[in-house]
């Protein structure tokens, strides 16, 4: 999906490369870049994948490769958990006594 | 632009100018409360920079902040009694802090601290957090009409997000912030250094007077509300452990509402073995916060913060350490929602976990609080957070906590009689606090005043801390 001007949209950006990160930061971070991910609203038309110019929430302007138009939320409860399921149960027989007690 | 000033944006030279970045967006010079080496005057720098309770009071009560109800959980006391010995048991009350407009206790924090940046004439603010406090300053923000900018470290290298991180950032967008977010490590300062120089915006910083005196009106709240409702003051209030300012400033409001006898409790969810720095093992933990990855260091280590004079000092406070697992957090968790009908997350849990333990040492007629709870939902959630933990390779399984590994199992406990906290050891803590203090001073000598304030950092004497001064110097 392409970003049309005024689109809100999402960008990433490297901040520092590996060579740049900080001398106490350990050996599996310091081969991988220091990245940054910010939404804001585009300057220009892009393509995914390409160096747009956003307008940030506090009026910012920030570059980044174009990597989210329209940016949501996916987050969620997860997968069934079946343990908690058994701990309910286990909670209620202990307590109230479970179907003796019906 | 114009105005367009060339400065060496490099690491080391950003981390360079920090104190100065720091002057000037925290409004505060703390080379006025220096006194020696090692010593400094804490209660100078509360008192001059800080508020007084009534002053926070009506801050906090002009955006709905604080107030909170206290519940005695009747079932979680009940279940606790069914594994202790005759006569002990003790009754378990929580205060609820999700009732805040955003969620956590820690809107009394960021209500101060963004008061403050409005009296003093900033713009906007900038928090350095992936939890609570994000979403706290980004409410207070809203409400106070300022600009707003959290930092917060999310993602791991391969771009996977800790849920509990991604729903903090829904949250601080849901209250019209800008979020910026990063992959893992520790130059999130460095890019927070780069923002607040870039906009001049206040440092809302955690570790400021302003916001540790946030969190004194939770103490003393507490202890009114107990006296008014059983007659007397709690005997142990327990306090999840990260950054300290939770601990330091209820047991400060505890102090002003004149409850000495009040034993100070800390608990903290034990990730021992996880580096806080490393890719690799970022998504291996189900808590961001309230761990002791974060309570461990911070604790024998104040000043580590983003303040050069951190105001949350805890172990000046702190009684107890206790250390609970994940898994029994998460049964904890569950228990909450199943049989006390309060769906809360589950890091501000962990004190719970810790004083479901405590209990069973204490006798029927005693009373512990545990003083926070937090919001809950998607992302933000036990049954999330297990979700992700087995998705990423963790082992989930049923069994005795203590054989919990963190970063490769949660093991829940067979049943609730298997939830032990374990002590720290508090010696070991304070005088790993009075090391750090030598090695990080710089110092080879140590004068009388220093020693003075060594003891009252660390909740001992004098001759303690010559003893432990001895095995360094």
């Amino acid at each position: 999906m392409a970003a049309k001007k005024g689109d809100w949209v999402r960008v990433h950006d490297t901040v520092l490369t590996p060579a740049q990160r900080a001398p106490q930061v350990p050996d599996d971070t310091k081969a991988v870049p220091l990245e940054l991910w910010v939404k804001g609203i585009a300057e220009n038309d892009a393509e995914m994948g390409e160096t747009v110019e956003v307008v940030t929430l506090t009026g910012r302007r920030v570059s980044g490769e174009l990597v989210e138009v329209f940016p949501t939320y996916s987050h969620s409860f997860g997968d069934y958990v079946p343990e908690l399921l058994t701990i309910s149960c286990q909670l209620r027989s202990i307590l109230f006594g479970g179907d003796d007690n019906e | 632009m114009s105005n367009f000033e060339v400065r060496d944006n490099s690491y080391e030279a950003v981390m360079s100018r920090r104190n100065e970045i720091m002057k000037k967006a925290v409004g505060i010079d703390y080379a006025d409360f220096e006194s020696g080496a090692i010593a400094f005057d804490y209660e100078k720098m509360m008192k001059e920079t800080g508020y007084t309770l009534e002053e926070i009071q009506k801050i906090q009560s002009q955006t709905s902040v604080g107030n909170t109800p206290i519940f005695e959980l009747k079932n979680i006391t009940e279940l606790a009694r069914k594994y202790a010995a005759p006569g002990k048991g003790a009754r378990i009350f929580v205060k609820d802090e999700a009732g805040n407009p955003s969620g956590s206790f820690k809107e009394r924090r960021a209500a101060t601290a963004v008061y403050h940046a409005k009296r003093l004439g900033y713009k906007g603010v900038i928090a350095a957090t992936s939890g609570n406090y994000g979403a706290a300053v980004a409410s207070q923000a809203a409400m106070q009409g300022l600009k707003c900018i959290v930092v917060q470290e999310c993602y791991d290298s391969k771009g996977v997000g800790q849920p509990e991180i991604v729903e903090k950032a829904r949250k601080c967008e849901a209250h019209g912030a800008e979020v910026v977010q990063l992959s893992v490590g520790p130059e999130l300062f460095y890019t927070f250094l780069r923002l607040l120089e870039e906009t001049g915006y206040f440092n809302a910083s955690l570790y400021t007077p302003f916001g540790i005196a946030g969190v004194e009106t939770l103490g003393y709240e507490l202890i009114m509300q107990m006296r008014e409702r059983i007659g007397r003051d709690p005997d142990v209030v327990v306090a999840t452990n990260a950054g300290g300012g939770n601990l330091t400033g209820t047991a400060r409001g505890l102090i002003k509402a004149g409850a000495l006898n009040t034993q100070i409790v800390a608990a903290s969810v034990n990730l021992a073995g996880l580096h806080m720095a490393s890719d690799t093992m970022f998504n291996k933990k189900s808590f961001t916060t309230g761990h002791t990855g974060f309570g461990v260091p911070f604790s024998t280590w104040p000043d580590r913060s983003d303040v050069p004079r951190s105001a949350a000092r805890p172990l000046r406070y702190m009684d107890r350490y206790l250390q609970v697992n994940q898994g029994e957090v998460f049964y904890i968790t569950e228990a909450m929602a199943q049989i006390e009908g309060l769906e809360r997350g589950p890091a501000g849990n962990t004190a719970l976990a810790a004083a479901f333990s405590l209990a069973q040492e204490m006798d029927r007629d005693q009373i512990i609080v545990v003083q926070e709870t937090e919001y809950t939902g998607a992302g933000k959630h036990h049954a999330s957070q297990l979700s992700f933990a087995r998705n990423n390779g963790i082992e989930i399984v049923f069994g005795d906590p203590r054989t919990e590994v963190a970063g490769k199992s949660i093991v829940i406990p067979e049943n609730p009689g298997m939830i032990k906290a374990v002590d720290l050891d508090m010696t070991k803590l304070r005088k790993s606090l009075i090391k750090n203090a030598v090695v990080n001073n710089k110092v080879t000598e140590v004068c009388d005043a220093d020693v003075a304030f060594l003891a009252v950092e660390t909740k001992t004497d004098e001759a303690f801390v010559r003893a432990a001064l001895k095995e360094i110097l």
